[in-house]
């Protein structure tokens, strides 16, 4: 897909991250809008995925293990096709399809329910695991947080994801620096993530704007490292496209109200 | 009387649904001596997985290898139950995944590791998750029974399994969800689950000695709990007592209390570990020490009658 085309898209996601979390007053812009770029050019340019044959066994596999950034998954899983905009007002309602954190019950397109942070990097690991067991050809990918990489249960399926040589996983960090509570750094250090997701076994790619379509396509379009996991870091704005929301830790969990949500799609228009 | 692990019987089922149904795989973290499924492991090694030290990673590996097609059983001790509880609640049940679940070395016959790794809880805390069956299976031929069944049910799967060897009784009739009535008398009744069979079995024997008639009847599945059975005998013999291998607090005594209450019973009583810690020691005398013997469990009963 030509890339003015998968920019479109994104800014298009923007908008729903900022539709669906003002309707709702809540949901978490800030992280979702740090990996709209990725999501789009996942399901877009890169996933072999069909919304009309959703539970092709052989579809590959996608797993926000960050479930927060939930609006970002329902925008992207919404222009793809998967469901109408009009699902857009039940999220986080009662009887929607779009809970606050992805449910793979009730949302189409969704492969596993997360939201305790570090168990959807562990699922992923065990699909790609059952994927080579069962000799189905897919490859999973999974978005992680850095706020997340905090949870020792990520070490944990690293290390299995080397130790069983998963050349079918690609972990994606969205680094973009900031928790609920502050910068990782304030609150608790991540240290060389990278050098230590090369300590892991992993096969890592940087990419230096991870907000950047071209250069998420050319790490996601890097063919895999034989018997190697793949980790791409993203370096990543905290509430990326929105001028206000931009690297400001306030707006994890906070919805923006009517007035800003009008500047901001006014902000994000094509 | 042939004597048997529960647990031991776990991993020869596991072998014997390895050979029908290729769709399983087995999971351990660093285990498989202990949690029997080495002889899985040895069987189908390319059907094995080992997760290493790490519960946690094993059951939410298992929920995506279970999106797969796969029906893994994953094994550790019952007291990891705790420390994986968030994969179990959150990335098995909430979904409904189809992972079982063979958690060994429950209770305080675990023995000399002592307190820090006698399950107590493990019962109450999969019985309040939804879509969790559990299975309790009081010997070697009801533990065969649950593994054939967990595989056939679609969804999550606990099965608690012992270590210490423990009788192993005449294959009953098995049918999920429903309780089994060992023996039916006047004075009252025994609910009993898990290998507290045994004890259970020579405490009725003993007060029947003592012109007491006991019903007795165990439960290898708490959830779906037979609630009708359980009130169809409360109600007939007003005296009910229960015993278990687990806390008084939210085992198989609070599954029963919930079950029968205001159905006409007289009197009430649970037997089981009360709200303590285990401790080490041989598990013979630890038996002695909570009051589960036979001997122990009819005074008991007799002092409540």
């Amino acid at each position: 897909m030509d890339i003015q085309t998968l920019k479109d898209q994104a800014r298009q996601v923007r908008r729903d991250i900022i539709t669906m979390t003002a309707k709702a007053g809540a949901g978490h812009p800030g992280g979702s809008l740090s990996c709209t770029d990725v999501l789009v050019a996942l399901y877009f340019d890169v996933m072999n995925v069909d919304p009309k044959d959703e539970k092709n066994p052989n579809r590959d596999r996608f797993v926000l293990s960050k479930g927060h950034a939930a609006p970002a998954l329902y925008g992207t899983l919404c222009e793809r096709g998967y469901f109408g905009r009009e699902e857009f007002d039940g999220f986080r309602q009662l009887h929607g399809i779009l809970q606050g954190h992805p449910d793979v019950k009730k949302c189409p397109g969704v492969d596993a329910s997360t939201g305790s942070l570090g168990q959807g990097i562990s699922i992923a690991v065990g699909m790609a695991l059952g994927a080579k067991h069962t000799g189905n050809p897919c490859h999973v990918y999974t978005i992680i947080g850095d706020g997340e990489s905090q949870e020792g249960l990520v070490w944990e399926a690293s290390m299995a994801a080397a130790h069983y040589k998963l050349d079918n996983l690609t972990v994606i960090l969205d680094h973009n620096g900031m928790q609920i509570d502050g910068t990782n750094d304030e609150v608790m250090s991540l240290g060389d993530i990278k050098a230590k997701a090369v300590a892991f076994g992993y096969d890592v790619i940087e990419v230096e704007d991870g907000n950047d379509m071209q250069q998420v396509l050319d790490a996601l379009h890097t063919p895999a490292c034989p018997g190697k996991p793949r980790y791409i870091l993203l370096n990543t704005l905290k509430g990326k496209g929105v001028s206000f929301m931009e690297g400001q830790v306030g707006w994890h969990g906070k919805a923006p109200n009517a007035e800003q949500a009008e500047q901001a799609l006014k902000e994000l228009e094509g | 009387m042939e004597k048997k692990a529960v647990r031991v019987a776990y991993g020869e089922a596991l072998c014997k649904l390895g050979e029908t149904n290729d769709k399983v795989v087995v999971l351990d973290a660093d285990l498989a001596a202990a949690t029997m499924t080495g002889g899985f492991k040895k069987q189908f090694p390319n059907r094995f997985y080992d997760c290493g030290i790490a519960e946690a990673d094993m059951v939410d590996m298992a929920a995506g290898m279970s999106t797969m097609g796969l029906i893994p059983f994953c094994s550790t001790f019952a007291v990891f139950a705790g420390r994986s509880y968030d994969q179990i609640r959150n990335g098995v049940c909430y979904p409904k995944f189809n992972v079982k679940f063979g958690f060994s070395h429950a209770g305080i016959t675990l023995g000399e590791d002592g307190g820090s790794h006698q399950a107590i809880e493990d019962i109450a805390l999969m019985r309040v998750l939804p879509n969790m069956t559990v299975f309790v299976p009081s010997d070697a031929n009801e533990c065969y029974q649950c593994v054939e069944a967990a595989a056939k049910i679609d969804g999550p799967v606990f099965i608690r399994t012992s270590r210490l060897p423990s009788p192993v009784y005449d294959p009953q009739p098995f049918e999920v969800g429903k309780g089994v009535v060992l023996k039916e008398g006047k004075d009252g009744v025994l609910f009993t689950c898990g290998i507290m069979k045994e004890h259970a079995i020579e405490a009725v024997d003993i007060l029947a000695g003592q012109g007491i008639d006991l019903s007795l009847v165990n439960f290898h599945t708490i959830k779906p709990f037979d609630e009708a059975l359980a009130r169809e005998f409360a109600a007939k013999y007003k005296k009910v007592f229960t015993l278990e291998e687990h806390s008084v607090i939210g085992g198989l005594g609070d599954t029963v209390a919930s079950a029968i209450i205001g159905h006409g019973v007289e009197s009430f009583h649970k037997i089981g570990i009360l709200d303590v810690f285990g401790q080490s020691g041989k598990p013979a005398d630890l038996l002695k020490e909570y009051g589960l013997t036979g001997p122990q469990i009819a005074e008991n009963i007799k002092s409540h009658l």
